[in-house]
């Protein structure tokens, strides 16, 4: 240690030497590349070659940095809710003559980072290249990403160099909605690389605020700033971001404490003292990620009402807050309350007296339920000892709880196949209400499983109207009002069991400066700065 | 031995289709499905037999089988279902990152194994064979992700003065074991990977050196007034072959990559492949690795056994 501080004390003197000899020889201080180290806990890079995977994620780090969506998340600010604006295209409608055809009017003066124009023609081969197998970049990993997103396209047409029309197969008037998640690239790359996007891979280019640099392939991706984006106020304000992806989380703690990367996404909850402690900042901020059980609605207990509510009046929501360190908040819905729709639903006490009485109104006491829930996966947080406890406080209002443990894929399987062909009352299965489309659909029995997401099969008539005149009705306030209703209804009724909300944690540096929260799955790497202590 | 090397080469065909054959069984029979990994949470069941036909899972599995096998046999074994890249690309490059640190904790623990286990056999019973024996129980009952994560927070967090994680400070493109600045990512991984090698080895030298030293023809060596040294240069030779085999097994476990061990160091190696590969059902880049990694271990069995036969004229003459 005493040879290690002189050695500190040596370098320190020697270093005022060498910068007063520099100042006196050099004429202009060079500034050292500033770069952001971020460990994802993405077990391989987020695919750059257009639609990512690894889940939001990916769109967080690589699809929101290399490239650009027409319509784009408005991410300035941590204390109100996310919105859409405008982001390749600046104004889109519905054709007053026709509500299935959309007309989106692009950006003028934005380049790639090849060089090439963002046009018509650009984004109508974009948007036809995720649905169409005829058209020569047709990827069957984009097209299967990105179908969530395009399964109501119908076609595109190019009205003018600037304008572009969308037909939908159904009138969805809240079909805009789907455009954030679509991304764009740029047409000459990919014929450059004789549309192969393996090639492409090699020098990608979007519009983004940041260009690719190299890649390694599993280990990391660099990027750098686009000193030319179009968006001037979004320029990246350091040089270079490097992503690194780290599953293991103790990995990337260690990661951060050793001074190898400036940011971490999610510590877990027992990491945080020691980060605290190391003098790390902790970043947290509620949005739309809600812990819930999906609940099935057809067949077994659930089907009751009343065991559904009994389920929600059981659970003590405060407990689990404690459990999880303070990094989450009650929730009692699938919006939560800093989103618009979220309306005024039912806020679920916790009673367990009440929990017990209404399962012995229902004739379900002892109450067994068997529920499918996974070892870990995207966004389910602390599976294993949040239903532990979640399973403990649903026993003692007289519950009995079985649960079978599967990997994250079985448990997608068991989503995307519906409730039917399980043996399940219920999955724990996280979600994320980013925007009301989604969260209309899964509400309407037309889009039970495996048509549609409505896990549970959840069937309500007055949903049902609800939902169908919202896809239908092209006024905003209308439409504000009815999802509203809508998840109140949801709600009183217990469609699921309500637990918990994220507050999306990430561990820095105190380098790392100016990075402001957004109420969202996604981020703005764009304002963050590094300073050099 | 020529014979007895083309013999053994024959006998890893059966061997490798028996392989790929439980491990596709395996892949199907276990819930979930490679499509499921490629498509977002709310696309459609309609949209999940659309992309099942774009990749050819909407054949019987035997067909998917076939067609993969003959595909194999020409060399190619397709392309990731997640990344897009050739399996064949990404299964050589992880294995050859993860034969620098596997490489490197062979060489160590078979050395210090070696002659940690053949003092205790020298000095059975004695407080130098319970040091050895106490050393190599450690070894092999520490969970070797339990000591990574130790070793770690001691020399990453606490110390600073060695990296935490990754494979050099660029990737495994700019790693270079003789640069100290890039080599200092290994040392981690290396001493956590040498552990249980290290204790198994340890023990197996252990037992057969004492076993040989307890023998009549050692009494007869002693008798005829060879020195200690000389006596226990025939022990070793004697007990080589058990240990070798022992040696060989492990170095094939090794080659095979810990999951654990480079999931917490970041090692871009073949477990880290393959457990990526098993959580994203991404079948063609799982087929592939074990193919790959089921064939290096047959090959490493037949070094081991052709020295083994070298070392040990006994078995050339059986």
């Amino acid at each position: 240690m005493v040879f290690k501080a002189r050695a500190r004390r040596s370098a320190s003197i020697m270093g005022v030497f060498a910068a007063l000899a520099l100042s006196a020889a050099a004429p202009a201080p060079v500034r050292a590349e500033s770069v952001l180290r971020i460990a994802m806990t993405a077990g391989d890079i987020p695919d750059w070659r257009g639609q990512p995977d690894q889940g939001f994620e990916g769109n967080r780090f690589v699809g929101y940095t290399l490239y650009d969506p027409m319509v784009q998340w408005d991410l300035s600010s941590r204390d109100k809710e996310v919105t859409i604006r405008p982001g390749l295209a600046t104004k889109w409608y519905v054709d007053p003559e026709d509500s299935k055809r959309w007309i989106f009017e692009l950006r003028r003066g934005v380049k790639f980072h090849d060089g090439c124009d963002w046009n018509a023609d650009s984004a109508v081969w974009n948007l036809d290249r995720l649905i169409s197998d005829k058209n020569p970049a047709f990827t069957p990993y984009n097209f299967g990403r990105a179908r969530g997103r395009t399964n109501n396209i119908e076609k595109i047409e190019k009205i003018d160099d600037y304008k572009i029309a969308v037909y939908t197969k159904i009138v969805e008037s809240l079909f805009y909605y789907n455009m954030p998640y679509l991304f764009m690239l740029s047409k000459c790359a990919v014929e450059k690389a004789g549309n192969d996007l393996n090639v492409y891979a090699k020098s990608p280019a979007g519009t983004g605020p940041y260009k690719f640099s190299s890649v390694v392939p599993r280990q990391r991706l660099e990027l750098v700033k686009n000193p030319d984006y179009w968006d001037k106020a979004r320029i990246p304000k350091h040089d270079r971001l490097v992503l690194i992806p780290m599953p293991e989380v103790t990995t990337r703690v260690a990661a951060l404490l050793s001074g190898q990367v400036d940011w971490i996404e999610a510590p877990s909850p027992d990491t945080l003292p020691a980060l605290k402690a190391a003098g790390m900042t902790i970043v947290t901020n509620v949005y739309p990620h809600t812990w819930p059980y999906l609940l099935n609605t057809v067949r077994g207990p659930f089907k009751d009402m009343r065991v559904r509510q009994a389920a929600n009046y059981a659970v003590n929501r405060k407990e689990m807050v404690e459990l999880l360190g303070g990094i989450a908040v009650p929730s009692y819905g699938m919006f939560i309350p800093a989103q618009k729709f979220y309306g005024k639903p039912f806020e679920y006490p916790f009673d367990p007296k009440k929990a017990t009485a209404l399962l012995k109104e229902a004739g379900c006491f002892p109450c067994e339920i068997n529920i499918g829930i996974s070892s870990s996966g995207s966004g389910q947080m602390q599976p294993l000892p949040m239903n532990e406890l979640v399973k403990e406080q649903l026993e003692a209002a007289g519950f009995k709880v079985k649960f079978d443990v599967l990997d994250w894929n079985s448990l997608l399987d068991v989503y995307f196949k519906g409730q039917e062909k399980f043996p399940y009352d219920g999955i724990n299965f996280s979600s994320g209400a980013s925007d009301p489309l989604n969260f209309v659909k899964n509400q309407m029995s037309q889009y039970k499983g495996p048509v549609g997401t409505n896990w549970g099969s959840y069937t309500n008539a007055e949903v049902d109207e609800l939902g169908a005149k919202v896809l239908a009705s092209f006024d905003p306030a209308e439409q504000e009002a009815m999802i509203t209703k809508i998840h109140e209804i949801i709600v009183r009724e217990g469609r699921n069991l309500f637990i918990v909300s994220d507050l999306n944690p990430r561990a820095m540096s105190p380098r790392v400066k100016g990075f402001v929260q957004a109420q969202s799955w996604f981020q703005d790497l764009t304002p963050v700065t590094i300073s050099d202590k | 031995m020529w014979y007895y090397a083309l013999r053994r080469v024959l006998l890893a065909v059966p061997i490798a289709l028996g392989v790929t054959m439980i491990c596709y069984g395996l892949v199907y029979l276990a819930p979930g499905d490679p499509i499921q990994a490629l498509l977002p949470p709310d696309a459609s069941q309609e949209d999940v037999v659309v992309m099942k036909k774009l990749y050819g899972f909407d054949k019987p599995v035997p067909v998917q089988y076939a067609l993969w096998l003959s595909r194999a046999a020409t060399g190619d074994l397709g392309r990731s279902l997640q990344t897009g890249r050739p399996v064949f690309g990404e299964v050589t490059s992880a294995l050859s990152n993860t034969i620098v640190i596997a490489a490197c904790a062979v060489v160590i623990a078979f050395t210090l194994a070696f002659v940690l286990g053949t003092i205790a056999a020298y000095h059975l019973g004695r407080p130098t064979d319970r040091a050895v024996t106490a050393a190599a129980v450690v070894g092999v009952s520490i969970p070797n992700y339990w000591l990574g994560i130790v070793l770690v927070i001691i020399f990453a967090v606490n110390l600073g003065v060695l990296p935490a994680t990754g494979m050099g400070s660029k990737g495994s493109t700019s790693f270079d074991l003789f640069d100290w600045e890039q080599a200092k990512y290994a040392i981690l991984p290396v001493i956590t990977m040498t552990m249980v090698p290290l204790g198994i080895i340890m023990r197996t030298t252990r037992s057969a050196v004492a076993e040989v030293l307890s023998q009549d023809f050692i009494e007869m060596l002693r008798a005829k007034g060879l020195g200690p040294l000389s006596v226990l240069r025939h022990a070793v030779r004697n007990a080589a072959p058990q240990v070798l085999s022992v040696m060989g097994l492990q170095f094939g476990y090794l080659v095979g990559g810990s999951i654990l061990v480079e999931t917490i160091f970041t090692w871009p190696g073949t477990g880290f492949l393959m457990s990526k590969a098993i959580m994203t059902r991404d079948l063609p880049l799982l087929q592939g690795t074990i193919l790959i990694l089921a064939l290096t271990f047959v090959f490493i069995n037949l070094v081991v056994d052709l020295a083994q036969t070298a070392v040990d004229p006994r078995i050339k003459r059986s």
